[in-house]
């Protein structure tokens, strides 16, 4: 792992040192490194596991823009630009979120005392042009995806099925299945931050010059050295 | 073959959301406890969620596990300052009201109902979803997770000012965003890999 990597959420909101955003981060460091410790986890593992890094960025950038996060989207795309991605595959992910947007949750619940609030929408499938474009693996992964970003009550053995039948392994699955629901996490935590920052003050300029607030100082040493 | 998938044709599965404790079965194989590794054992961080089928899957990809289990362990249970415990369990029963979440709303609203005393109030929001009276401060909490639950999020300033009315401040408001937020991930897994039992 790169120890030094700058946070990916600070990143995404380009947040800076001393900014609202930083200052509130600070005050849950553990919640903040392990933020961060998780994105490292899922995209600069140890060993790619059962899922190769490209794979791992291109559900990224497929789930961000499902998302409508701009920032987001653009800060995976850089990754799958890094782990090697060519042009047109990096094209087709970003036609198959155009081609998968929706306004989510939505789906049918299997219990019979929630059936009433089922509610329809698009069971997305990947269209065949895409399809020969990032092949079978990718495909499943995709429409994975979009099942747990949109309409999770509607995951299914058949679902995992489906993964297993391209080649996906149970543990391929699991790293899947994180991936997915850490951007989830994350890029809701991107969202309500920044608009935490539009309704706060700006932080007073005296306290940048202040050594008593020392925290500041104390966290970044933490975070690039941990 | 490891690689299959295991499904439950007579399970007893709850028809409703409860605040009842369920059971979860893996519709994965869950390696067995005797089999884990130190690094797997890592990243369960505690040693007794070796006992959970639902952790033992997850130690499949153990770096992954032992970051999101100390990140949602701050997130709930660091409240020396910032939002009451119960605000935060209610925030991640109305996420998992709002994803469908059986089992992972039966969790935390008992959790919520047990740090507030507020059963009723609880049960209300299972009951009837997002559009309970619960009171101003609950309502605002119930509201905000509720936009944040919508994909893409729907999170806005009114949001934020509704909570703020409530008296809560910057790092009240963050917490209500993490708490909302980390159930994402949490209903994701649970709803996606498994499935519960009466």
């Amino acid at each position: 792992m790169t120890i030094t990597a700058h946070d990916a959420v600070d990143t995404i909101l380009g947040a800076s040192p001393g900014s609202t955003l930083d200052q509130l981060r600070r005050r849950r460091p553990v919640t903040r490194e392990n933020t961060q410790a998780s994105y490292l986890a899922l995209f600069q593992p140890d060993g790619s596991g059962d899922v190769d890094l490209t794979e791992r960025f291109a559900v990224a950038v497929f789930v961000g823009a499902l998302h409508g996060n701009g920032e987001a989207t653009a800060f995976y795309e850089r990754g799958l630009k890094e782990a090697g991605a060519d042009v047109s595959l990096h094209a087709a992910v970003l036609d198959a979120a155009a081609s998968g947007a929706a306004l989510g949750p939505y789906g049918d619940y299997r219990e019979s005392g929630l059936k009433n609030e089922s509610r329809p929408g698009l069971r997305w499938s990947v269209p065949p042009a895409i399809g020969t474009l990032v092949g079978p693996r990718l495909s499943a992964a995709l429409e994975h995806a979009h099942l747990l970003v949109f309409r999770p009550r509607e995951s299914s053995p058949a679902a995992l099925t489906s993964l297993v039948q391209a080649g996906w392994s149970t543990t391929g699955i699991v790293t899947l299945s994180q991936l997915v629901a850490f951007l989830a996490y994350q890029l809701r935590v991107v969202s309500g931050l920044r608009l935490l920052a539009a309704a706060l003050p700006a932080p007073a300029t005296a306290r940048d010059d202040n050594p008593a607030d020392s925290q500041t100082v104390t966290a970044q040493t933490v975070r690039t050295g941990s | 073959m490891t690689d299959e998938v295991i499904t439950y044709p007579t399970l007893n599965r709850p028809e409703a959301f409860t605040q009842d404790e369920l059971g979860w079965r893996p519709w994965l194989e869950v390696p067995d406890a005797n089999d884990l590794t130190e690094r797997q054992h890592a990243g369960l961080v505690d040693r007794a969620r070796a006992g959970s089928d639902y952790f033992r899957l997850l130690a499949r990809d153990p770096d992954i596990l032992g970051a999101r289990t100390r990140t949602d362990k701050d997130i709930f249970y660091n409240t020396r300052e910032g939002l009451p415990r119960a605000d935060r369990e209610l925030a991640a029963a109305a996420t998992s009201r709002e994803n469908g979440c059986v089992f992972c709303a039966s969790v935390h609203a008992r959790f919520a109902s047990h740090h507030s005393d507020r059963h009723d109030d609880v049960q209300r929001l299972l009951d009837e979803g997002s559009a309970a009276e619960l009171g101003p401060r609950w309502n605002a909490v119930v509201a905000a997770a509720t936009a944040l639950a919508q994909t893409p999020p729907r999170l806005n300033s009114a949001h934020i000012q509704a909570l703020q009315n409530e008296g809560l401040d910057a790092l009240e408001l963050s917490d209500v965003i993490h708490g909302a937020a980390f159930f994402h991930w949490a209903n994701r897994l649970m709803l996606s890999l498994g499935e519960p039992e009466q």
